[in-house]
């Protein structure tokens, strides 16, 4: 078999340039705009004032979802980042009805391309992977083109030696690529085996909702696994468990803090100190760790 | 050219075409169906679902104790507790010991309340995790058999973490330094199923189905009507010969016509000679070629358009690292 410079094929994923990469992606756009109550307490919210407070309801704390755009508005220095294999579109390889039209509907709808984007930005100065999900496009399902870009981010901070920050929000596989969704959990799980062997750090960040094949994935692999608050966690959804058991879950089941209590999430972390807490666990993995190198 | 790079050639072909809106899919899908047509297609989908979940279906303990010379399970996941649905253990065949991890159904109401009908619960992932370090670290191949709805949904199952640790057991199996081959015995459903599948060789039984959800899931959220199941099995392309097709599989083993349960010898004599071949064949190579072609399995599963790479994906080809 021919060989390859693995090099080239980082390289023409994501260009470097002399010094440092190429920055200058800021997208503005408003996503959560078509709200105009708080789902939690019900009260009247102003777009403008949820931006500022970053998409939390400035009344009672709850926190809205978000997509990618409006993630790493908040979370890139300067909102600035380089997004790399956006290009990857999805094909029907089970010539599921109808998913075709569905996928261009997701598309119009939420302006995005897929349900996860991958980037390179600075998180406190320090170059950082990032990749976010988003729910609004068909409920953030991962299907061969969402596994496929996380696997190549994952193996690009293991291949540059950076840091990769992971956004969960999935309601789980993209049913309608059927096997090729399922083959994408043990897919992304090995490249993140591939990255455990670099000592960079995998940092995940769980948020509303996060279930499924997702969740029993890349979800709970990270070296350290942060959540947001009141988000759902789960691998079957709440109504799935209630048609198993006959019966009512218990109040706060399958939240962020149920899950820190039963010791799966190391800390629910508010989206206000989310940077802040992000780029002091990345300083400590990258600048300020003991030991010999 | 075999059967199996003639369906990859063909199912290349249709993607481009779908890509750029080519009106060549009919005729593309024409010729995939003859080429498949040297078998009889006469049993359905839907046959197969019944079939695969018949109750009088052999089980992964039945399949191990006519396969291996001695057997000896092992309980337990020194954690928690031991998981019924979850069965392993160390057996000889021949000369060589292995360890044997499967999902296990019942044979009557009773058994299957005991063994939660196979599906099991975050305990009995992790007892898998246990016997595959414990087999590699002796040096002993590992043969799984898959057959299960579904991980347990339950309060029980959540709370103890059921997504860490099928998570786990992925990422684990893809990198363990011993032989894995996994052959779905029944019902190979969702996560539950893959989270004792990351292995070097996957096998179907003939009347198998594996897939991301079960046909009537499928029919009640995508088709919006529980009723369609037997439609959606279809539309899933479940059955071992269409995930042979994508290349998912590596090889169906054959059952009587009326199915598994009505000659249990002949198809343990079939899973055990096909899991020997494979792995005398997998034991022939370097440890190291094995877990860098498992490297290259896993990775490259995906159907998609990559306007870079245009022809096929990178993880197809080449290992990110190393070759
Ligand atoms: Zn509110």
């Amino acid at each position: 078999m021919a060989r390859i410079n693995v090099e080239t094929f980082f390289q023409k994923l994501l260009p470097r340039t002399k010094r440092n990469l190429q920055y200058g992606m800021v997208d503005d756009r408003v996503f959560v705009q078509k709200e105009h109550k708080c789902p939690t307490c019900s009260n009247p919210v102003e777009t403008d004032q949820l931006k500022e407070n970053a998409f939390v309801c400035y009344h009672c704390n709850h926190h809205f979802r978000i997509s990618a755009p409006e993630r790493l508005r908040l979370l890139a220095d300067n909102g600035e980042y380089q997004e790399f294999s956006g290009g990857l579109s999805s094909l029907n390889p089970l010539d599921f009805p109808d998913y075709e039209e569905r996928f261009s509907a997701a598309k119009e709808k939420s302006g995005l391309d897929e349900a996860v984007k991958t980037v390179v930005c600075k998180i406190g100065g320090r170059e950082t992977v990032v990749i976010v999900m988003s729910f609004q496009f068909m409920g953030g399902s991962m299907g061969s083109v969402v596994g496929e870009k996380i696997t190549r981010a994952v193996l690009l901070a293991a291949q540059r030696g950076l840091p990769c920050v992971l956004f969960t929000a999935s309601g789980g596989a993209r049913m309608q690529e059927g096997i090729y969704s399922l083959m994408q959990m043990a897919k992304t799980s090995h490249a993140i085996a591939l990255l455990e062997r670099t000592r960079m750090p995998l940092i995940v960040v769980l948020t509303d909702p996060t279930t499924g094949g997702v969740t029993a994935s890349f979800a709970m692999l990270g070296d350290i696994t942060l959540a947001e608050p009141e988000a759902l966690i789960g691998f079957a959804g709440p109504r799935v468990i209630e048609g198993t058991i006959k019966q009512k879950l218990p109040e706060g089941f399958q939240k962020s803090e149920f899950l820190q209590e039963k010791g799966f999430v190391d800390r629910v972390v508010p989206r206000k100190d989310l940077k802040k807490t992000l780029t002091f666990l990345i300083d400590a993995h990258i600048a300020i760790r003991g030991g010999k190198k | 050219m075999t059967q199996r790079e003639l369906q990859k050639k063909i199912r290349e072909l249709k993607n481009l075409a779908a890509h750029h809106k080519l009106d060549i899919h009919e005729d593309l899908s024409r010729i995939a169906s003859k080429i498949e047509g040297s078998e009889s297609i006469d049993v359905t989908p839907w046959q197969r679902v019944e079939l695969a979940r018949h109750p009088n279906r052999p089980t992964t303990l039945e399949y191990i104790e006519k396969i291996s010379d001695e057997y000896l399970e092992l309980f337990g996941d020194r954690v928690f507790g031991d998981d019924p649905a979850m069965v392993g253990g160390i057996a000889r065949i021949g000369g060589v010991a292995f360890t044997f991890i499967g999902h296990q159904k019942g044979k009557n109401m009773k058994e299957n309340l005991r063994r939660n009908y196979g599906m099991a619960q975050p305990e009995g992932y992790r007892k898998a995790l246990r016997l595959a370090y414990q087999a590699e670290k002796f040096g002993r191949p590992i043969i799984t058999f898959v057959d299960t709805m579904g991980a347990f949904p339950g309060i029980s199952s959540e709370e103890r973490g059921i997504s860490e640790a099928i998570a786990r057991n992925l990422k684990e199996f893809s990198v363990l330094k011993t032989p894995i081959i996994t052959t779905v015995i029944g019902e190979g459903g969702s996560g539950g199923a893959i989270g004792i599948a990351v292995a070097d060789r996957v096998f179907m039984l003939e009347n198998a189905v594996y897939s991301v959800i079960s046909p009537e899931g499928c029919a009640s959220i995508l088709l919006r009507d529980a009723k369609k199941a037997q439609l959606a099995a279809g539309l899933m392309k479940m059955t071992a010969r269409d995930l042979l097709s994508f290349g998912i599989i590596d090889g169906i083993v054959a059952e009587p016509p009326a199915g598994a349960h009505t000659d249990l010898s002949f198809v343990a004599a079939r899973l055990k000679e096909n899991i020997l071949t494979h792995y005398k064949a997998l034991s022939s190579k370097k440890l190291e070629t094995v877990l860098k072609e498992r490297s290259r399995r896993w990775l490259s599963f995906g159907e998609f358009y990559d306007p870079e790479e245009k022809e096929e994906s990178f993880f197809k080809k080449f290992l990110p690292w190393g070759s």
